[in-house]
């Protein structure tokens, strides 16, 4: 596979979240509002690039049989790191993380990640893989913060941006889009939206 | 013991740990297809969810937390170790689910005929991993973790349970393509939340 591929295709076609089934997990718990979709997405990418590159530079030494755990000690350390960083330069965003930057250990994508791709493969392709798959969910992450910040607050970043005329017309703020339900029915719909625009289908 | 009960109730019903906090997702999507799996995938998760959940709570009480070491001499009164939390309690989930799965055998060989294939799985389930820190985050005492534990795995095995016969019965009816498989599940699954959100009410 050229690195342009490796690179691209997750992004999109092969997208972790909604084609891989990946990591869905912190996708549904922290996308509340915009900004710690932002600030979770970029800690995954930078995560899964790191702990890709490092696999795949040890991928000849590491037994086949204790693999898994190398494996998690790896990302485990990785996100002792991240977390120390944002704890020290992001403490309010941490705050609203809680317990799901630790929770990045048991992603699934970056352990997928690990074994299906950054032990087989040479270091550049690893870390381009990596990359590609944090962005690809990145962009779901993204996508699903803005719309229930949006449609549950009528605030993007923290600014209003329903005018208010709407809500003097009698539009109102959709509560459940903050609570739980609202995050799963939306990822079901971008999920719809997503696979009929490629033409990823399912057969149950 | 009456608040033992209600906090109990509470993380079965009222604060799901899937419904509510969106642990334990993946596993849940891939193996929530028949529900005599899920019933066993539910099982395991509840077993190994009372076992890890004290052993880490004693973990970090007596090794980790700001100042746990002192039982060791005065010297070590200051040492923070709480930064390797999420390595320790990666290490004890895994380790415990080893262990587990050879008693099992042991013990008995139906029991581990039934939960066999599922028990590695559970290693990277977020739901224990994520009992596991908010049980720190909200300074729960040995045996409220020990509730919290245990009963947040009914609460997980009640609602795979729940979507696996669903999904049964949805083998005949007429999904659109692309919403097939992930979309139609996260659809469900955010009925099935905003159903539990009735129970918010309750209180003993």
């Amino acid at each position: 596979m050229s690195n342009k591929k490796t690179l691209f295709e997750p992004i999109i076609h092969n997208n972790p979240v909604t084609i891989q089934v990946l990591g869905i997990c912190s996708a549904l718990a922290v996308t509340t509002q915009l900004k710690p979709s932002l600030v979770m997405g970029i800690a995954v990418t930078v995560i899964i690039t790191m702990s890709n590159l490092i696999v795949s530079l040890i991928r000849s030494f590491i037994p086949k049989k204790i693999r898994i755990i190398v494996e998690m000690t790896i990302i485990a350390t990785m996100v002792i790191l991240v977390d120390q960083i944002l704890r020290a330069y992001l403490f309010d965003v941490s705050k609203q993380l809680s317990v799901f930057v630790g929770l990045i250990i048991t992603n699934c994508i970056v352990l997928g990640r690990l074994e299906g791709f950054a032990l087989i493969n040479k270091p550049l392709p690893s870390i381009l893989d990596g990359f590609g798959n944090g962005i690809g969910y990145s962009l779901i992450l993204v996508a699903v913060g803005a719309g229930r910040e949006i449609l549950g607050a009528g605030t993007l970043m923290g600014y209003s941006v329903i005018p208010q005329s709407l809500y003097n017309a009698g539009y109102e703020n959709n509560g459940l889009m903050v609570l739980a339900p609202g995050a799963f029915i939306l990822l079901g719909l971008i999920v719809w939206f997503q696979r009929a625009v490629t033409g990823h289908y399912e057969e149950e | 013991m009456l608040e033992m009960i209600s906090l109990g109730i509470k993380s079965v019903f009222v604060e799901n740990i899937l419904l509510a906090y969106f642990l334990g997702m993946c596993s849940f999507l891939a193996v929530s297809k028949k529900v005599t799996t899920a019933i066993g995938l539910g099982f395991a998760v509840v077993f190994v969810m009372a076992i890890t959940t004290p052993v880490n709570w004693l973990v970090h009480e007596y090794l980790l937390k700001a100042g746990a070491l002192s039982w060791l001499g005065p010297q070590f009164s200051e040492v923070d170790l709480s930064y390797l939390n999420f390595i320790a309690f990666i290490a004890v989930i895994a380790a415990m689910v080893q262990i587990a799965e050879m008693v099992i055998e042991k013990i008995s060989m139906k029991l581990y005929t039934a939960l066999g294939i599922f028990l590695p799985l559970i290693t990277v389930n977020c739901a224990i991993l994520g009992v596991a820190l908010f049980m720190i985050e909200r300074k729960y005492t040995l045996g409220q973790s020990t509730v919290f534990g245990i009963s947040s795995g009914i609460g997980w095995m009640l609602a795979i349970i729940a979507m696996a016969a669903i999904r049964e019965k949805l083998k005949y009816s007429n999904v659109p393509k692309p919403l097939r498989g992930l979309g139609i599940t996260m659809l469900l699954t955010g009925m099935i939340a905003m159903a539990f959100m009735t129970f918010s009410g309750i209180n003993i």
